[in-house]
């Protein structure tokens, strides 16, 4: 009579991620909450200026469909130094493009630790926690923290504004011509 | 009753920062490391200089020498490695310190309401009349009481 092993080694799970350099800082996101990849170079002509003074960090829209699409800056969210941006992640089930100077590399972590308590401040908002990565700590980013919903608000004001603006002059100009 | 409320003999680690000596509880050490290679990523916790790797979990480096003798350590020989919440590993904390450590047996007095608040009781020792700290009021973070609960949001990825 033969018994099945009741010990069984529990799978590892595993998290595909995306290494990506913001200001030289390694930053790593879920690849699940990216939707797309684009070079800042092939949305020049699609993207629009939005000037919100109470969120810095973003200065670009995109118009996907009916939603406005904010870009923010990776560098000006986590306080870094301004750095020429490259790529841009679209995120997936949020209203954020994120500004970013290079993917590093693409891997698997399968440890994820909570932020130690002792981080108290918006750094608990942004980050889902900590990797290890060959002996390197990364930090791994909340793709839902990087513009609060209030900043949203502003924004989504600033950008009605403009596009009903945008809409009158394109009026104003085919009366003209 | 909280231990600061006695007076019988208790066990303290005796540290150095700069000149002065201070003393922790020491069932809120865990143990005395060579400073190692420290990780610096953006965050927003000023008290906070990086994250030490110990044992494969990160731990948070908080110098505490700048609250306590006005300035910050220039040299580092070890890093103490405590936790705000006595028992557990989710809350570690390394504390530069600038000389060798010392387990002792001591009398506590408690601290009084004219005390700071990172004073947590007072031990006398070698004729000297040393600060046991509170790091709860010493460093940044969450109530201790929320300890237990720093790894109740992990996704799913875990070991």
């Amino acid at each position: 009579m033969r018994f099945e092993s009741v010990h069984k080694t529990p799978a590892v799970r595993t998290e595909q991620i995306i290494l990506f350099r913001s200001s030289n800082q390694i930053f790593a996101i879920s690849s699940a909450s990216v939707q797309e990849v684009r070079s800042v170079d092939s949305l020049a002509g699609a993207a629009m200026e939005i000037n919100e003074p109470g969120v810095p960090k973003v200065r670009h829209l995109l118009r996907r469909g009916e939603r406005n699409v904010y870009v923010v800056s990776s560098a000006a969210h986590f306080g870094l130094r301004p750095s020429p941006a490259a790529l841009i992640f679209l995120l997936r089930k949020t209203r954020v493009a994120l500004l970013i100077d290079g993917i590093e590399k693409m891997t698997t972590m399968t440890r994820l630790q909570a932020l130690s308590g002792a981080f108290c401040h918006e750094e608990r908002v942004w980050y889902r926690g900590l990797t290890v990565l060959d002996q390197n700590v990364i930090p791994v980013v909340n793709p839902q923290g990087f513009l609060t919903e209030q900043e949203l608000l502003q924004l989504d004001a600033a950008a009605g504004a403009l596009i009903e603006a945008e809409a009158a002059n394109a009026q104003e100009m085919r009366i003209t011509s | 009753m909280s231990w600061t409320e006695q007076y019988d003999a208790r066990s303290c680690v005796l540290l150095r920062l700069g000149d002065r000596r201070f003393a922790l509880a020491a069932d809120q050490v865990s143990e005395l490391v060579a400073p190692s290679r420290m990780f610096r990523f953006a965050h927003r916790t000023p008290e906070i200089d990086g994250v030490i790797l110990r044992r494969g979990r990160v731990v948070p480096v908080c110098d505490v020498a700048e609250k306590l003798i006005g300035k910050r350590l220039t040299s580092r020989r070890f890093y103490l490695i405590s936790t705000r919440c006595p028992g557990t590993t989710s809350d570690w904390i390394a504390l530069p310190v600038s000389g060798d450590c010392e387990l002792i047996q001591a009398d506590l007095t408690p601290a009084g309401p004219s005390d700071s608040p990172h004073v947590a009781a007072w031990l006398s020792h070698d004729g000297e009349v040393i600060e046991v700290l509170n790091l709860s009021a010493l460093t940044p973070g969450i109530e201790p009481q929320d300890c237990a609960n720093g790894n109740a949001a992990l996704p799913q990825a875990q070991a």
